[in-house]
Formats: structure tokens, sequence, C-alpha cells
């Protein structure tokens, strides 16, 4: 090495140890934390037992997904996931959007802050609580929604219970907890409209509704860009929590998910190597779809994820 | 012609007011539903479960869940692992950032390329119970704070509003014979507060509502969270409703009705945290838009 070269490099190590030291302690962390794990994921080729450990039990290549893929629970899991999924994509997507172009149209400031502040709070109420909220709003022994419906001379119904009402409720109650959350990220590309082009369309004659088709909405459109590639490259997630505290047995068949399948798989029969076959299986499908739609969209019309 | 404009907007914009309006109701009901209910006796609940105000006022339920002692650890074990992971996540995002946003730093692009690639790869269950198991960390309450403490997505936000910062300030500090640590925590964190203190807030809510990681490496009821302790809470006083033989002989006598314990811990784990939120508020939006800007 040239003596000039040897000697920057050193002052170099000696003005910028620390920075390498700083970073030492969050490097470990992804390591152990992030990177291990991918690596263990090749339990999945495994027939892993608890005893033998990750280093000495059997390779079986890939007879865990074959097992899954021709297994019936699998399509039963894998459908559910899907169109509880769709279902929130159709109903809720679009609730946050709807909510932020509504209200700014409000004029009244005061109106509107409180508003804001209301919208938000469902956000804060954890899910064990509000699974617990649910419950007892549809108990049909005391809850409130059975107590109107007997007082108009209505049959009492077990609504968790009933399979054709399971998705609604999982749909409606996620769009009441994050409906109004969902707006904050819209108010960036809101405030960010010229207020001279909201003038300059009133003075043309536009009004209100058309001030909202052709200015609020086509400024929010990168935002939904960005926002539904994400929701469509996490298709198949649905979350463990909100599903495992209201389901039960009764509606396996249109509730029992990938997040709920892979925990009973796993902490329940104890069939690990199999539990991380269907959470290989789902986070490769959601790479792809990530990767794919963010291709599509640049190509159209060239918002993307960057 | 102006007031014509006027009036055609009139209509619409009563419109919004009063399905915005709706929304609140929405919104604030079944919140304000369910701490009438709390404070109100078993039979006042049964006449009118759809109260707006309480019916038949009592305290009773709440009477008997402080005296629940697994309300009170599972309170105090959330409560540390909220500050304890915050102060230590948002320290350790703020260690990972700084290097990344010098420009003379090198291995940038090599580390940063490592931070990414957990973005889009993660979230895999049972490898990462299966290492947690491995060093020691299952039922401890560390498990509850160590993974998940550091996230790429904060790192790269505040390495962002680092780099946005003018190189001058630290050029002048290195002048002056100022060290690294110096400059970091003496120069760059005092100017970086907005960004500090929303990813504080973000860190602090995730601590705050996880669960997933509690019910897959705690077995101790001592060390469970609140969130566990009210999932048991919910769930027997369900299954006492519909069978009437449960096991929540620790929480005492029959006299009050398993049902209005549920509400009582449902608006003790809730109230708290709604009550701290709306000051927080402007923070919040601040953060998101920040992210959705930048990220």
């Amino acid at each position: 090495m040239h003596p000039k070269a040897a000697k920057l490099s050193r002052s170099y190590w000696k003005k910028n140890f620390w920075l390498y030291l700083f970073l030492i302690p969050g490097m470990l962390y992804f390591l152990i934390f992030c990177y291990a794990p991918m690596y263990g994921v090749t339990i999945a080729f495994q027939e892993y037992s608890p005893v033998l450990g990750f280093f000495d039990s059997p390779w079986v290549g890939w007879k865990n997904f074959e097992y899954l893929f021709t297994s019936e629970s699998f399509f039963n899991v894998f459908s559910n996931s899907l169109i509880i999924s769709l279902l929130r994509l159709v109903w809720g997507f679009p609730a946050p959007i709807l909510l932020v172009v509504l209200i700014n149209e409000i004029r009244l400031q005061r109106f509107k802050k409180a508003s804001q502040t209301i919208l938000y709070l469902p956000h804060f109420i954890l899910w064990v609580v509000l699974s617990g909220m649910i419950i007892n709003l549809l108990s049909p022994s005391s809850g409130a929604i059975n107590f109107l419906i007997e007082l108009f001379g209505g049959e009492k119904h077990a609504f968790l219970q009933d399979p054709a009402c399971f998705r609604t409720i999982l749909v409606a109650s996620d769009i009441w907890k994050e409906a109004g959350w969902g707006t904050i990220v819209y108010l960036a590309a809101i405030s960010g409209i010229d207020s001279e082009m909201y003038e300059a369309a009133r003075i043309d004659g536009a009004g209100m509704l058309q001030k909202i088709v052709f200015i609020t909405i086509p400024n929010l459109v990168p935002t939904i860009v960005v926002l539904f590639i994400l929701r469509l490259g996490s298709i198949l997630r649905n979350g463990f929590e909100q599903i495992f505290m209201l389901y039960s047995p009764v509606v396996y068949d249109v509730a029992d998910v990938f997040e709920t399948y892979t925990y009973r798989m796993a902490m329940v029969e104890g069939r690990f190597s199999f539990a991380t076959a269907i959470g290989l299986f789902q986070s490769v499908v959601g790479l792809i779809l990530v990767f794919s739609t963010n291709k599509i969209s640049q190509k159209i019309g060239g918002n993307g994820l960057g | 012609m102006q007031s014509r404009r006027r009036d055609e907007d009139f209509i619409p914009r009563l419109l919004i007011t009063l399905f915005v309006i709706l929304v609140d109701v929405i919104m604030l009901y079944p919140i304000i539903n369910v701490i009438s209910i709390s404070l109100s006796s078993y039979t006042g609940y049964l006449e009118n479960p759809i109260m707006l105000f309480p019916t038949d006022f009592s305290l009773s339920a709440y009477n008997q869940v402080f005296q629940y002692s697994l309300m009170l650890t599972g309170y105090g074990v959330t409560l540390f692992v909220t500050i304890f992971g915050t102060v230590l996540g948002v320290l350790l995002t703020i260690l990972t950032a700084y290097p990344l946003s010098r420009k003379q730093f090198r291995g940038k692009g090599i580390f940063m390329g490592l931070i990414l690639f957990t973005m889009f790869f993660s979230g895999v269950m049972i490898p990462s119970f299966l290492l947690v198991k491995s060093i020691g960390l299952l039922d401890t309450i560390w498990s509850l704070i160590l993974p998940g403490c550091l996230s790429a997505y904060n790192v790269i936000l505040v390495r962002n509003f680092f780099s946005s910062l003018p190189d001058s300030l630290i050029e002048a500090a290195e002048i002056d014979g100022a060290n690294e640590p110096f400059i970091l925590f003496r120069i760059v964190v005092p100017l970086s507060k907005p960004i500090i203190s929303t990813i504080l807030l973000f860190v602090a809510v995730g601590y705050w509502n996880s669960y997933f990681n509690a019910i897959l490496y705690i077995r101790s009821r001592e060390l469970w969270p609140l969130q566990l302790v009210l999932r048991e809470i919910i769930m027997s006083a369900t299954a006492m409703n519909q069978s009437t033989d449960g096991n929540l002989a620790e929480m005492g006598n029959a006299a009050v009705q398993p049902i209005m314990l549920q509400y009582a811990s449902i608006v003790v784990a809730m109230v708290p945290i709604l009550c701290i939120y709306p000051c927080l508020q402007k923070y919040f939006e601040k953060g998101i838009m920040m992210g959705a800007v930048k990220g």
C-alpha cells in the first residue's frame, strides 16, 4: 500500500471509530433478531423436533410444502385469508379517503379539530379491549344489539357464532378502529394542495363537488397508489389478534386465516416445521406481490414506491 | 352570482356536516356506553344495555377489579416494558442512524442494505420463537422488550432527518475538537427533537399495543402484561356468563357479576390511554406526515 494511503486510512479509523462503535448494537440487533430467524426459516425443509434441535433435525426437502398444498385446510385457510383481506380492501381502503375528503370541506375549524380527535380515538383501543366490547355488544344474553332486536319484536341472534355474520363483524370493527386513523396519511397530501387552485376553480364557477373531483382527489392519487401497493403486498395477511380473539371453532370455516392457523399448528399441535412452511409461503407470496404491483404501477403511471 | 354559488353549496355542505357528526357519534357511542355500563349496577345494565349515562350508579365492579392482583402486576409489566423498551429502542435507533447519516462514513451502503432488507422479509413466527427460546429469553421480561425494539423504518426516518442538518455545524464542532459522542448527543440530538419525539411516541404505542410477543413467549402469570390479564378476564367472564361455573374464584364473591368485572376492567385498560392521547395528537399527525413525505 502507498504509505500516504496507509496513513490516511489510519487517521480515518482514528477519527471514525466512534461511528463504528455506535453501529455495533444496532447491527447486532438486526443480525440476531432479523437475520437469524431468516436463516431459521430453513426448518420449513426439516422435520423439526425439539429434542434433536435445529442442527440435528432431519432434512425432508419439500415434504412440508407438499403436505401443505394437498391438505384440505390449506385451501380453506388460503381462501379465507384472501376473501377477508379483499373485503377489507373493498370496504376498508376507501373509508379513510372518503373521510378525509369530507372533513377537508368542513369550514368550522373547531368542529373539524374535534372531529379529528374523535376519529383517531378508536385506534388507541387495544384489540383485547375492543374484542371484549364486541363480544358484550353482540352477546345473546345481555348485549345491546339483541336488546334492541327484542325491543322491536325480533328474535335474539348469536352473531359471533354465525358463519354468515362473522366476516362482516371483522370488516366493520376494523373500519371502526382504523378508518379515522388512516386519514392522517392523506393529510400531508391535502395540506400540500395550493389554495390558489381552489380559488381559481371557484372563479371559473366550479361547485364544491367539482372541486372535490377535480382538485382534491387527483392530489390524493399518488398517496393512494403507494398505500394500495403496500396493501396488495400484504393481501394474505390479516393480522392475528382481531380474529384470534373473536373466532371460535363454530366459525373456523369462514374465519380461520394463515396467522391463526399457523399459531394453532405450532403452539397447540407442536408442528413447528409445518407452521414455518406456511409462514414462508405467506412471506414469499407477499414479496412477489409487492414487487410485481410496484413494477406494474411504475409502467402505468410512473407512481410507485420509488 | 357569488351568493347564488354559496346557496348551491349550502345543501351539500350541510349534508357533509351531518354525515361527519354521524360518524363522530358512531365512534364515540360505544366508548361512552362501555364507561357508563361499568359505572352501573348489574340490574341497571340488564334493564338498559344501550345506556348513554350510568343507570343505578355503582362502583362495586371497580372495587373488585382493583383487588385482583394480576390486574396490578399486569399494569406494572406493561408500564415497565413500555417505558424501558421505548428508552432502549429510541437510543438504539439514534445510535444506528447517526453513522449512516455521516458523509465520510465508509461502508454506509452495505449497512443500509442490510437494514433495508429486513423490511421486506420478516415476521416468520416459529424461527423467531425458537431463537428467543435458544438464547434463553423465553418466559422472561426481556422477551417482551428486545424483539422488535429496533425497526428499519425508524432508523431510516431518523437517518434522513440527521442528513438534512447542515454539515457546517458538525464541521465547526470537529474543529473545536469535539468527539463524536459529544457531537451526537449535544449537537445533533437536540436539533432533532421533532423526529425523535415522533419515533418515541410510535415506539411507545407499539410496546403498549403489543400482544403477540406475550402470548408467544410468556408462560408465568406474574409476567403477564395487561393485555393477557384482560384477555383472561374477558374469556372467563364470557364462559361464565354462558355456563356459570367459571374459574374466577380469585376475583372474589359472586356479589359482582363477572360481566360487570369485565366492563370495569375494559375501562381500566382503556381510559388512561384515551386521556393521554389527545394531548399528543399533533405529534402523531406530524409524525405520520413526516413518514409519508420522506418514506
